[in-house]
């Protein structure tokens, strides 16, 4: 039996994002940067250390974004990548005394393989089967990382302490802070070079197999390669995050990479727009503020408010962040012409 | 050999539990075409409101009805009021509501029953099936509804007028609201008809791994595994996959060395993984042929 499936008639599991939309104007950039720079001067350590996670969980999503809404794969597994970069970093700072910020490319290099290599077997599935098979991934992870084998490197079930870096160049000021400011550093660079690469010859192929596999493939694009390519990316990306995220929580524990993280990812990439890049963060805001709100109303039935809360917005805005940026953008558009 | 024949009669039993929500899984998939994620959780309240009617003082059965007919009505509701008007949005924000859904129920059962571990009666009792120390009279119960359960969907799904319009509508629904099928409608009672079948196998369940807010965590994963590895297509795949998932666990469990609970599922899920690359559609899947 087989059944024949119009793929041009029907509507693509990822919704196709126009290229320009994936970014911000440069004027709104400017502001945001601008935001990002002074706030951390003016507020207590732990909310700047709250910023900082801010930023990483919006890499973390951000690679996500260029998987799902750049080449139309959908993953859970991204709390995996986001393991393998934390030990890492991790293994390499404690064990073998390397400074902090040389064991980031290390991480995101070592993800990139293991993305790219996963992305090999993964070619072949595709919607809920791949769900599944980055799904196995992510619940494999922590039980690989607690493995007797690696406990040498990985101390097992209890972790690693990750030693917080100082301020260099006698710099005046707080360890949170000088971490916040060389997160936000990095965070920029990704995220220009997440928006360069979209906009790349292979980021038009990407998104040319998210629209359509077929006609990608027609058109001489090598499905085989660009896929796994936006694997690896985007292991690569989770990676460095993974690593920052150590040395901000100096702490890695097999627990604290569980699927929920990966499910928490997915949900910050829904409400922040699937596709769209500057959402990532402010998707990484919700699954970073929104479970402490919903604990903050009620304490028993905190994960009941929590989906409460996310039914609101995804009725309000199915197509998250990106929709109400939309909308603004075009009252905005209304204003400057009358 | 007889650890082997023991294991794979242990391995039977358990697939039982998987096959029967593998069967719920692959219900709501015919329905809805994506899989639910909050299939366990709906399932769990289920068991507890049958649960609670016999803590009130209905016999077993009255309960197992009434908790039937209240899981239908419930998966209709929840439907036309949660995931109708998301009908048009797309397919991403609608898993973010089945996690959603997911996270209310679990929370909702935890106050309203507390997270403490609860006994839950068997119909069947549980001594000795035909001698054999390794499966229960009330796993070989299991066993029995999964297939008689299996046998009435299937004669509903080829047999009556309502089981094909349910078909038609998963399939093509512009066709079949051509043709004057109520496809809108046909969603709805997919998902009562799911929430039942998982009631079913919640009540199934819930003597063997006790009844707390929690207990279909694992349970589910492994039934996506089952419906998965047989074909999400396929209600018979998906009890088989459920089986087969079952033994498979058990025997890696034993003839694998240092692998612990904790590892059982990465290398059951791992089996599956490669199952798939070389069968993509799953044992027992269609294959859909794709054209632009």
């Amino acid at each position: 039996m087989s059944a024949i499936e119009e793929v041009g008639s029907q509507a693509p599991a990822v919704e196709a994002v126009p290229k320009r939309a994936m970014t911000l104007s440069s004027g709104t950039a400017f502001v945001v940067v601008l935001l990002l720079l002074v706030v951390p001067l003016f507020v207590k350590n732990f909310i700047i250390f709250q910023m900082t996670m801010l930023l990483i969980y919006g890499l973390a999503v951000l690679a996500l974004n260029i998987l799902t809404g750049g080449s139309g794969q959908f993953s859970l597994g991204q709390s995996a990548f986001y393991a393998v970069g934390a030990y890492t970093s991790a293994i390499l700072m404690e064990q073998y005394n390397i400074n902090y910020a040389l064991t980031l490319p290390v991480a995101g290099v070592v993800c990139f393989g293991f993305g790219f290599l996963f992305g090999q077997p993964a070619l072949r599935l595709s919607g809920v089967y791949l769900a599944l098979a980055t799904f196995a991934l992510a619940t494999a992870m922590p039980q690989i990382l607690k493995l007797g084998f690696f406990e040498h490197w990985t101390g097992g079930v209890q972790g690693l302490v990750v030693t917080k870096p100082d301020a260099p160049f006698g710099l005046p000021m707080s360890q949170d802070m000088w971490l916040y400011y060389f997160t936000l550093a990095i965070t920029i660079a990704i995220y220009i070079f997440s928006v360069n690469l979209l906009r790349s010859r292979s980021g038009r192929a990407f998104m040319a197999i998210r629209d359509n596999e077929i006609a990608a493939s027609a058109m001489g694009i090598d499905v085989a390669t660009y896929k796994t390519l936006a694997f690896g990316v985007s292991a690569g990306i989770t990676g460095v995050a993974g690593g920052l995220g150590a040395i901000a929580v100096q702490f890695v524990a097999p627990d604290s990479y569980t699927i929920v993280l990966a499910i928490s990812l997915f949900l910050g990439m829904v409400v922040g727009g699937v596709g769209w890049l500057p959402g990532s963060f402010i998707g990484a805001a919700f699954i970073i503020f929104v479970p402490n709100i919903a604990e903050g109303i009620s304490k028993g039935l905190s994960g009941a408010v929590f989906g409460v809360l996310l039914f609101l917005i995804i009725f309000l805005v199915p197509h998250g962040a990106r929709q109400v940026a939309m909308v603004a953008q075009q009252l905005l558009s209304k204003v400057r012409k009358t | 050999m007889e650890l082997f024949t023991n294991q794979v009669l242990a391995g039977i039993a358990t697939g039982a539990i998987y096959a029967c929500m593998a069967l719920a899984v692959v219900m709501i998939y015919q329905a809805i075409d994506h899989l639910n994620f909050a299939q366990g959780e709906m399932a769990m309240f289920s068991t507890f409101v049958s649960w609670q009617l016999m803590q009130w003082g209905v016999p077993y059965w009255g309960a197992f009805v009434l908790t039937l007919a209240f899981s239908f009505a419930g998966g209709i509701v929840i439907e036309r009021v949660l995931f109708k008007p998301l009908a048009k949005a797309p397919i991403l924000t609608q898993v973010a509501g089945f996690i959603a859904l997911f996270s209310i129920i679990n929370s909702c059962a935890g106050l309203i029953w507390d997270f403490t571990i609860k006994q839950y009666p068997t119909p069947f009792g549980s001594t000795p099936f035909l001698g054999s120390q390794l499966i229960s009279t009330h796993q070989a119960g299991m066993i029995g509804i999964t297939v008689l359960l299996l046998i009435g969907l299937y004669v509903f799904f080829q047999y009556t007028r309502i089981g094909l319009a349910m078909r038609a509508a998963a399939s093509v629904p512009e066709s079949a609201r051509l043709v004057g099928i109520n496809t809108s409608w046909m969603i709805a009672l997919g998902w009562g008809m799911a929430a039942a079948i998982g009631s079913i196998a919640g009540m199934l369940i819930a003597p063997v791994v006790f009844l707390e807010p929690n207990m279909m965590g694992g349970v589910l994963i492994y039934g996506f595994a089952a419906a998965v590895l047989g074909g999400l297509t396929s209600p018979f795949g998906a009890v088989l996959g459920g089986f087969l998932v079952g033994i498979f666990e058990n025997l890696a469990g034993t003839y694998i060395p240092h692998v612990g609970n904790e590892m059982k599922l990465p290398i059951a899920l791992a089996l599956i993984i490669t199952v798939l690359v070389v069968k993509p559609a799953g044992l027992f899947g269609r294959n859909i042929v794709k054209r632009v």
